[in-house]
Order: C-alpha cells, then structure tokens, then sequence
C-alpha cells in the first residue's frame, strides 16, 4: 500500500477553506495579484476538487498597480474558469469618499480600505478570505484564523475569540464580517518552496528583470509616473524583481539575478532583509500595521 | 514532512510575567538566524531607547501596541522559525493569573510545553497551574527551563533544588506517559539555549534547541482508531465528473485505505471506500492528518457534521456527556445556561445539567461552585439536543475536546475535554 503523508501546513490551509465554504454564505476570496493570493488560489483548488472553487475572487484595485499583475490576474481567471469582481479606489476618489496622497510618501496602499468596505457591503459578503501570514509583521503574529470584524471592518485584538485545537467558530451577527487567513502559519519561506513544488505560475515581476529605477531612503523605487520623484533622484537601470507585488508607489525592489523559481528560492533562504523590510508604508511607523488593521485594512 | 521537507514542531510556552519568556523565544529566533537585519536593527533601536546596554530581544515577539507600551505580552502570539532538520511554531502564551485561558489555547496546538522558572524564585503557585495546564491538555513533552542562571552564579545547587521541587509536582500528576526535562539556561546571555554552557560543565544534558530537535513529530502524535468528521460533500455535477459524490475532510488517529469497511455515523450505514482523492491524484490509503476526499461504493446518506469510521471501532454515541471545563469568557458558565456545543466541525445545542466541582489548578483537589467564572476549571455535566460521536480526550485529542458558543454572542466561551 502506498501511503499518502500529508504537508500538514497543506492539510490544515484545505481544511480551512473547506470550513469556509460550509459556515458561510457569501465568501469572497481576496486576490492581489501576489504569491500569497495565487497560493490561496492553489489551495482552494485543491480544497474543492473535482468540483470548482465556491467563491469569486475580488480585488481591489488601486490603478497602480505593475501592468504584469493585472495581465497575470487575467490570464489566471480566464484558465481557471475562475469568478473575479473588480473594484476601483478610483472610483471612491471620484465619488469623494477618499481623498488622494501628496507628496514625496504618496500612495493609495490605505485608501484601498473604503473600497473594500464598500465592496463588502455591496455584495453582502460574510467572509473575506486572505493571504496574511502570522510572520510578516509583529501585530499579525496574534491575529486570528477567523477574525471577526465589526461593521466598520474594525479588529479589536483584545476581544478576539479563542481558537482551540482546530475548531474554528464562524458564527457571527447580522453586519458582522469574518476575515479569514488561511495560511496564517505560513512563512515566506514555506510560501516560496510550494509554489516552486507545485509548479504554480506567478507574475513575471517576481523573477529579475531590467527596470528603470531610483534609489531613496536605501530602498528602490520603480521610475514611473505614478511613484512622486524629486528631480535630483536620479534614474538608472537595473536588475531587480520584487518580492511583493503591492502597489507601485509602496513596493520597492531588490537588486537580483534570480530569473528562476529555484534562484529566488535561493535568494529568500540567504536574505537578510524580511519582506515587509521592502514595504514602504511599514516604515511610516513601528506601529503601522496593527493601526492600519484596527480601521479596516485587511 | 513540512512543506520543504523539514519535521514541524508546535511548542507553547508557560511562565509567569518577567520569567523571560519573550526574552528566550527571541533568543532562539537570533541563534537560528531567523531574525533578519531589519528586525535586529529595529531590536537595536528600540533597546537603545529604552537605555539598555544590551539586546532586548523581547521586543522581537511583544508586538501589539499597548504590550510595547506596557512592556507585557496580553494575548498568544504565534512564532515560526526553523532550522536545516525542523520548522517550529511557537505559541508565547502569557502567565498572568487571569490568562489561564490563553495557555490553553496556545497549549491546545502544541505538541511539547516549555515552562519557565525563575531560578531566583524557584517552584512557585503559577508554576503548580503550568503544569496542571499541560497535564490536563495531555501534552507529552515538557521541558522545564530553569532560567536566569546568571542571576544564581549559574548554581547546581539551586538547579537542583528546583528540580527536587518540580519533582514533588510530577508525584502528583496523573499523567505518567508524560515526558520531562530539566534544562538550566540563561535567556539573556543565550546560555544552553542553543550553545553549551561554559558556566554550568555540571550539566551534561542537550542544550534546549538540540532538546526540541531530536524530538520526532510522530512519537509526539497520538495513535488512535480513524474519525474523519464530514466537512463538505463534494458534488461537481460536470460533465467529467457527472456522478461523483465525494465527502471531503480532515483525518484524524489513524490511516484509511481503499476497501476499508466503514460506518457512517449517526446513521449507522455501512459501506466501503470505493477511492481516496488528494486534489488530482488518487491514494490508495491516507496516513492522519490528510485533507482528503472519500467516495464510497455504496450510495449512503452523509452529510456536513456526519463522521465516518471503521467499522467495529465506533466511538461512543451519547446524549448526555461529562467534561472538564475551562471557561475562557468573562461570562461565567452556570447550570442551566444553554449553549451551542462545537465538537470538531460538528454543532448541537447543550445545557448545563451539573457543575460537579471546581478544580484547583495547584493540585490541592476540589471546591463546590454555583458558576466557572473565567479562568476557573471544573467538572460539568451537560445534556445535548442530539447524540455526538465521541472518545474521551485521553484517547482521542482531536475527537474528545470541544467547545462552547455563546447564544447571544456568539463567542467561544469555553473549551471542554470530554471524560
Ligand atoms: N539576567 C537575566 N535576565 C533575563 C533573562 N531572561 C530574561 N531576563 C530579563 O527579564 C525581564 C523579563 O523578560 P521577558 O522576556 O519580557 O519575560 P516574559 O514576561 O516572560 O515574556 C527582561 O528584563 C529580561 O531582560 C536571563 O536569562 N537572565
Ligand atoms: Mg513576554
């Protein structure tokens, strides 16, 4: 006989997002374009097969987004046979809900709360899938599988249900919402090493490419017109990828040869620098992200 | 095998305020190299702020704003770091009195506890709970880490002492499978965490991390009869797969094969597995632990919540059940009161029948009580709207532990380890 030995990160990602599909109604799956989202994607296949993933995809779309994601989320879909609702933060800046950033720090990474809260209440969704892991920042470390959010999408971490063994309770009231993160005991590590298992297809910007690119505050910055740039912060070309696909004006690069799944697995066992280390909104403040998370963001 | 082929440990960690916790989870985080330049230098900041001549390393894993502020871990933050051989999660569980509730939670996932001493204060009252604790959640490995070696001239002496005083602890115990250690460590100066002391050439023992590595995942795994609890019944209707009809779920105690005899319970039906799917492949058996698909030969009725088992090993089917609780809610439990029950994927509606006692969690026995306020520990007995399909917590982990909701609020209110 020939016995099948779990990937117990695997086994408890499916059972998750099988306890999803059984305690909610209207599960959304957030999709960003990045390996986290795209290993949800996988996951949720695997979860549901041979019957097709039971919940559409959303993302939320800032417009600034790399050309090579949006294409990537396209192609995806189209050969998945998979469902993708699409929301614009254009759209809340021209319906004055939101205002755009200035400056030298712009950016619509925060501004993509309202549009989500707004897509959440327009299509009534009661779980709202997620690709955070507990390693990616300190606040995250204590966040739970299922996450219950209130009405303004608010997190209070001192109030959050316990989660026991692997039951996971997914009851929750009328204009409540549950955030679900499926791969919470992931790290980037682990995240890296399946997609390169299983083979799965992520955005070209992942892999090292020739970029036009700047340098400031120590970190890369994409040369383009929606990322500010002072006129003394000089423009060169470079071998780079990313090791997020965020928005433009908050994500910057890494000098890189990795052209193959096996060299940026390579790459991100030797790093030094943590991956949220590249996110520049995390820099604003030590702070950032568990406030970020109180007023909604995901 | 972890999904780069390492074994995964799940460890949580016991102690009171200060005894160092954070401090030597940080420590192993840095040893392992787990820890990137960004974090050590924001490490370095924030000491330096703080006017310490030395790393803070608990800022690595203190991370909400209001522990930073009060320097003080307040709810179970998860940990991951790994080595060439073994990834590891770690659950930070803080020791106050009143977070009773969070090691049990932290504790609920793991596979060994770690609990702290103070080696200037030795045994004291919330050590007696740590390890009540993780007696009661049947974890069959601890480790006792005597800590602050430094601040007792790293003394055998008084190694010893707190070692002959845990031991008057384990003589109490009734779980006697379980698995001790005794390590004496400096958090702080990383001695015997992950490099061998120079300052203790008395203790001849593994150092904590080589402890943690030889430790194999599978002896750490119970071995019970096979559960595999219904999450979803899969149900394509394509054209490929125009009759398939599979039950797909997570299996629990042992494996299943392809001509297994199986029973599905609650209605008893029997039938046989007809095939095992893992996403496009066929297995033709699953070792416990698999999120897989079962299709049977027969066309049975099985549904969310339902559970399937081999035939001649049902667990027991009972409408009234007694469990040891621990209340994790600031709403007291109370007779009478009525909840809905969770055991595994599974719901029912329970009421409170009997608080039979209160239990001490410093092993000094039993007290009548009218409520299990939060934090407290009793016996309960409770009577259900349908029969679930149980073990004892002794016997199955994963088949004998639930947990109660709220009505009202839908909160998890308490978990309860059935007798
Ligand atoms: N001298 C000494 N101090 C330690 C040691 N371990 C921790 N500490 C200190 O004890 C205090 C509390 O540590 P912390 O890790 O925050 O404890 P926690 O409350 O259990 O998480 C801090 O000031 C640490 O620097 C040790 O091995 N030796
Ligand atoms: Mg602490």
């Amino acid at each position: 006989m020939n016995l099948f030995i779990p990937n117990p990160k695997e086994a408890e990602s499916i059972y998750i997002l099988r306890e999803v599909a059984a305690q909610f109604e209207r599960p959304v799956l957030l999709f960003s374009g990045g390996k986290d989202s795209i290993t949800l994607v996988r996951l949720a296949q695997k979860a549901f097969f041979p019957a097709k993933i039971p919940f559409p995809l959303l993302h939320v779309d800032t417009g600034h987004n790399f050309p090579e994601t949006i294409e990537f989320r396209d192609w995806l879909v189209k050969e998945l046979g998979l469902e993708l609702i699409v929301r614009n933060v254009q759209d809340s800046i021209d319906q004055g809900k939101v205002r755009e950033e200035r400056g030298r720090y712009a950016s619509r990474n925060t501004l993509q709360t309202t549009t989500l809260l707004d897509a959440i209440e327009e299509f009534k969704f009661d779980a709202c899938i997620g690709g955070a892991r507990r390693d990616e920042e300190k606040a995250r470390a204590k966040e739970r599988v299922f996450s219950v959010r209130d009405d303004f999408g608010q997190w209070d971490e001192k109030n959050q249900r316990p989660e026991l063994f692997d039951m996971l309770n997914g009851k929750i009231h009328v204009g409540q919402n549950v955030r679900v993160f499926p791969i919470s005991n992931w790290t980037e590590l682990d995240v890296w090493e399946y997609i390169r298992t299983e083979n799965i297809a992520i955005p070209s910007i992942y892999f090292a490419h020739k970029r036009e690119v700047f340098f400031r505050d120590g970190l890369i910055w994409t040369a383009n017109e929606h990322v500010f740039r002072e006129a003394h912060e000089e423009v060169v070309e470079r071998m780079v990828r990313f090791r997020t696909v965020g928005d433009m004006t908050c994500t910057a690069a890494v000098l890189s040869e990795a052209t193959s799944l096996d060299d940026v697995v390579a790459e991100i066992r030797e790093s030094t620098i943590s991956e949220r280390g590249a996110r520049i909104d995390d820099k604003r403040s030590e702070a950032a992200m568990e406030t970020r998370k109180k007023v909604g963001y995901f | 095998m972890d999904i780069q082929g390492r074994k995964l440990i799940k460890i949580a960690t016991a102690g009171s305020v200060d005894d160092g916790k954070s401090t030597l989870i940080g420590r192993l985080l840095y040893d392992t190299h787990s820890l990137t330049t960004d974090k050590i230098e924001a490490i370095e900041r924030s000491s330096k702020q703080r006017g310490y001549d030395y790393l803070d390393f608990s800022l690595a894993t203190d991370g909400l704003v209001a522990e930073r502020e009060q320097g003080i871990t307040i709810d179970v933050a998860h940990i991951y770091f790994n080595t060439d051989k073994t990834n590891f999660i770690v659950a930070d569980t803080p020791g106050h009195v009143e977070y009773t509730r969070n090691m049990v939670t932290g504790a609920s996932t793991s596979q060994v506890a770690i609990i702290l001493i103070d080696a200037r204060k030795g045994v004291i009252e919330q050590t007696y709970r740590h390890f009540f604790i993780s007696n009661l959640l049947r974890i069959s490995h601890v480790v006792v880490a005597i800590n602050k070696m430094d601040l007792v001239e790293y003394s055998e002496d008084v190694f010893l002492k707190i070692k002959a005083d845990f031991d008057v602890l384990v003589g109490k115990s009734d779980f006697t499978e379980e698995q001790i250690t005794f390590i004496p460590l400096s958090a702080l100066k990383g001695e015997n965490v992950t490099r061998k002391s120079e300052h203790m050439p008395w203790y001849v023992g593994n150092t904590l991390l080589d402890h943690l590595e030889v430790l194999e995942p599978e002896d750490l795994q119970e071995s019970a009869a096979a559960r595999f609890p219904v999450q979803l019944v899969i149900r394509p209707k394509t054209e490929a797969y125009h009759d398939f009809r599979g039950f797909s779920g997570k299996l629990y105690g042992n494996t299943l094969q392809v001509g297994d005899r199986v029973t599905v319970l609650p209605s008893g039906n029997e039938s046989t597995i007809k095939s095992i799917h893992f996403f496009d492949q066929e297995l033709e058996s699953a070792a416990p632990g698999s999120s897989i698909v079962l299709t049977l030969a027969d066309e049975v009725d099985c549904s969310r919540g339902d559970m399937i088992v081999k035939s001649g090993e049902a667990p027991s089917s009972e409408k009234s059940i007694s469990a040891t609780i621990c209340q994790v809610n600031s709403k007291a439990l109370k007779v009478g009161g009525k909840y809905i029950l969770q055991h595994g994927i599974n719901r029912v509606l329970a009421k409170v029948d009997q608080i039979e006692a209160k239990i001490h969690t410093d092993f000094s026995g039993t007290e009548e009580a009218e409520q299990l306020k939060l934090n407290d520990i009793g016996k309960v007995h409770f009577r259900l709207s349908k029969p679930i399909h149980f073990d004892s917590y002794h016997q199955s982990k994963s088949n004998g532990a639930f947990i109660l909701i709220d009505e009202g609020t839908f909160d998890t209110v308490s978990v309860g380890f059935i007798e």
